[in-house]
């Protein structure tokens, strides 16, 4: 890794104190965008840059801002600080190595959209984080980067932090704006979408933390810069989460497009115990198993390669299991997730991951029948496309590929 | 009387100056933390303060506090110490590892420890995969995070809370013994409202 542009921190020490991170360019792009630029022009230089969403989704960043309604104000800014995918850990390390390059992508992408108030919501367990954060939004407040008139210019900016308190479906973005309106983490139904009925109702853009701290950098070096990475569809850095049966387990950031091979095996050192890779989890809990094949193994890892294995990049957080691990007891574990974590709200979900759990409890624990890896991809495929979010959607993915990948861990 | 309110003026201002003007309802979570800070957990009280602060119901209050597994209904151990078995941990001995603490501290998962300092609970992931094993602890002092971590490094940290439980002089199961009165949310809530059983039972079949 020759250069850094998300995790700068491992480059440049002190660069979560504003001091440090204005040395190094801080808070320039903000002031250009706030003193030279119109608002909708901010946001085509995003979408120029082709930065995808990387929360998951992948949806262009550029026209999320695109589509917020000019018609009704005001408007608002969230940033997705709720990372609670297992095997998920990257936004936390960039707000707490490099965090004023993640506000100076909030207040930039706020100023695009012509947002006078940003929310930073984080999961409860952020506690300490939050904490920090504050502090740094207090020196941005003295230092003339949030407050009234900033630049000079006919232009206002707050940002708050609001913790959650332990609710994975807060990741959702409409169950986000309804717990920050003081409701239960429940999503909405969709449409209309929260770029037109967001946060109290007004035209909102929900942001990644990792999508919003690309944003600086590229204001700063342009569009085409950020195209010199990862691959044309997919440009840019991406911050890999490696986690499970490696030696060297970590957050990697590299150009989208690295195959899995060289995440694993030249950056993550392979696998301990001179064990075997076996499966991969390209998602975190959410993912398909991909059978750790050669051909596998040299996929690019970006938007539209993943999805020729039978599965998804998502949130990047890679799971890798090793040939000592039965895939019974795998979705056993990613089931029991989902079953805690499930709203309640939709029927499907909360009843389908309820009885998943228990075939899956049988299963693992030698107790379940031959018809019971049946009733369980029965359960399984009535939770499918009956669900206001994706959670339910998520809960099945491990359970149904690794029944039909791995069938001799179901026999 | 707004015990909360003339407790903590200032703090409560500054949460409530966070939300647009008639949207005070986002302050429940904020205001959540802040009345759960001292006693460790949601008292009758507190549900009614909130409230009455936030013009809202105290059965909308009360929901909020059972839907997120942060908030406590009712007086437990003082410090909740947090232990993620996710598929990421377990597969680095967060399972072996959260069984030898419980048996070195002599409870099972979710019980407290006799002296009713220290309970031990599995919950979800907490973005911490690389460093498994590890822990989070939820205290009045606010929440922190224990990664990397060894059975004989969590039961240091046990000791250390212990001694200084000591240093504090009262001891804390006498206290509870007198002071503080579980939530009796039933009551609250009225007919169609879930009790706290209904609600245990829900969490077990998914929903919260």
């Amino acid at each position: 890794m020759s250069e850094y542009i998300l995790l700068r921190h491992r480059q440049i020490p002190g660069i979560n104190k504003l001091e440090v991170y204005r040395q190094n360019r801080g808070f320039e792009a903000f002031k250009k965008v706030v003193t030279t630029m119109q608002p909708d022009e901010v946001t085509e230089v995003v979408k120029a840059s082709g930065l995808r969403g990387r929360g998951g989704a992948g949806f262009p960043t550029g026209l999320k801002w695109a589509f917020t309604d000019k018609k009704a104000w005001p408007h608002y800014v969230v940033a997705n600080a709720d990372e609670s995918e297992p095997g998920t850990f990257k936004d936390r390390e960039i707000m707490e190595g490099n965090p004023f390059q993640f506000l100076e992508g909030v207040a930039i992408a706020a100023y695009a959209v012509q947002a006078n108030a940003a929310y930073v919501y984080l999961r409860g367990e952020f506690w300490q984080l939050a904490n920090s954060l504050d502090g740094c939004l207090a020196e941005m407040e003295s230092a003339g980067f949030l407050g009234e008139k900033l630049f000079g210019i006919e232009y206002s900016l707050r940002i708050y932090t609001h913790l959650g308190a332990g609710a994975y479906i807060c990741g959702e973005e409409t169950a986000l704006l309804e717990s920050i309106e003081g409701k239960l983490g429940q999503p909405r139904l969709r449409p209309p979408f929260p770029p037109a009925f967001g946060l109290f109702g007004k035209p909102t853009v929900v942001n990644n933390v990792e999508t919003l701290t690309n944003v600086p950098l590229i204001i700063d070096k342009g569009p085409q810069w950020f195209r010199t990475f990862g691959t044309e569809k997919s440009p840019g850095m991406k911050i890999f989460s490696l986690s499970g049966c490696i030696n060297h387990p970590g957050n990697y950031e590299l150009p989208l497009g690295t195959t899995f091979r060289e995440l694993i095996f030249d950056y993550g050192g392979g696998l301990p115990g001179g064990r075997n890779i076996k499966a991969i989890m390209p998602a975190g809990a959410s993912s398909s198993l991909i059978v750790a094949t050669e051909q596998a193994l040299d996929t690019p890892m970006d938007y539209e390669s993943v999805p020729r294995l039978g599965a998804q990049l998502g949130s990047a957080s890679i799971i890798v299991i090793d040939d000592s691990v039965k895939m019974d007891w795998v979705i056993n574990k990613t089931v029991h997730f989902f079953a805690h974590e499930s709203c309640g709200k939709c029927t499907p979900c909360r009843e389908g991951t309820y009885w998943m759990r228990h075939l899956t409890d049988r299963i693992a624990t030698g107790r379940g029948a031959v018809e019971d890896v049946q009733l369980l991809q029965a359960v399984a495929n009535q939770i499918k496309n009956k669900c206001l979010c994706a959670l339910g959607e998520f809960s099945i993915e491990a359970a149904l590929s690794s029944i039909e990948r791995f069938k001799e861990d179901f026999a | 009387m707004n015990n909360l309110l003339s407790k903590y003026p200032q703090e409560i201002d500054k949460i409530l100056a966070k939300y647009p003007l008639g949207q005070k309802r986002a302050a429940v979570m904020p205001l959540l933390y802040l009345a759960q800070r001292e006693p460790g957990y949601i008292t009758k009280q507190a549900l009614q303060d909130i409230a009455d602060i936030l013009a809202i119901s105290i059965t909308e209050v009360a929901s909020i506090v059972g839907f997120y597994t942060l908030y406590r209904a009712e007086p437990g151990g003082k410090y909740r110490l947090q232990v993620c078995t996710d598929l990421p941990c377990a597969l680095r001995g967060a399972d072996q590892f959260l069984e030898k603490l419980c048996a070195n501290l002599g409870i099972k998962v979710g019980e407290t420890t006799p002296d009713g300092l220290v309970v031990v609970e599995e919950v979800m992931c907490l973005a911490g995969c690389d460093k498994a094993p590890l822990f989070q602890v939820q205290s009045g002092e606010g929440l922190n995070y224990h990664e990397n971590q060894t059975v004989e490094s969590a039961l240091a940290l046990v000791d250390q809370w212990r001694s200084e439980a000591r240093t504090a002089g009262a001891s804390l199961a006498s206290k509870e013994n007198g002071e503080l009165e579980p939530v009796n949310i039933k009551a609250e809530q009225g007919l169609t409202s879930l009790s706290n059983e209904d609600r245990l039972s829900i969490q077990e079949r998914g929903g919260k």
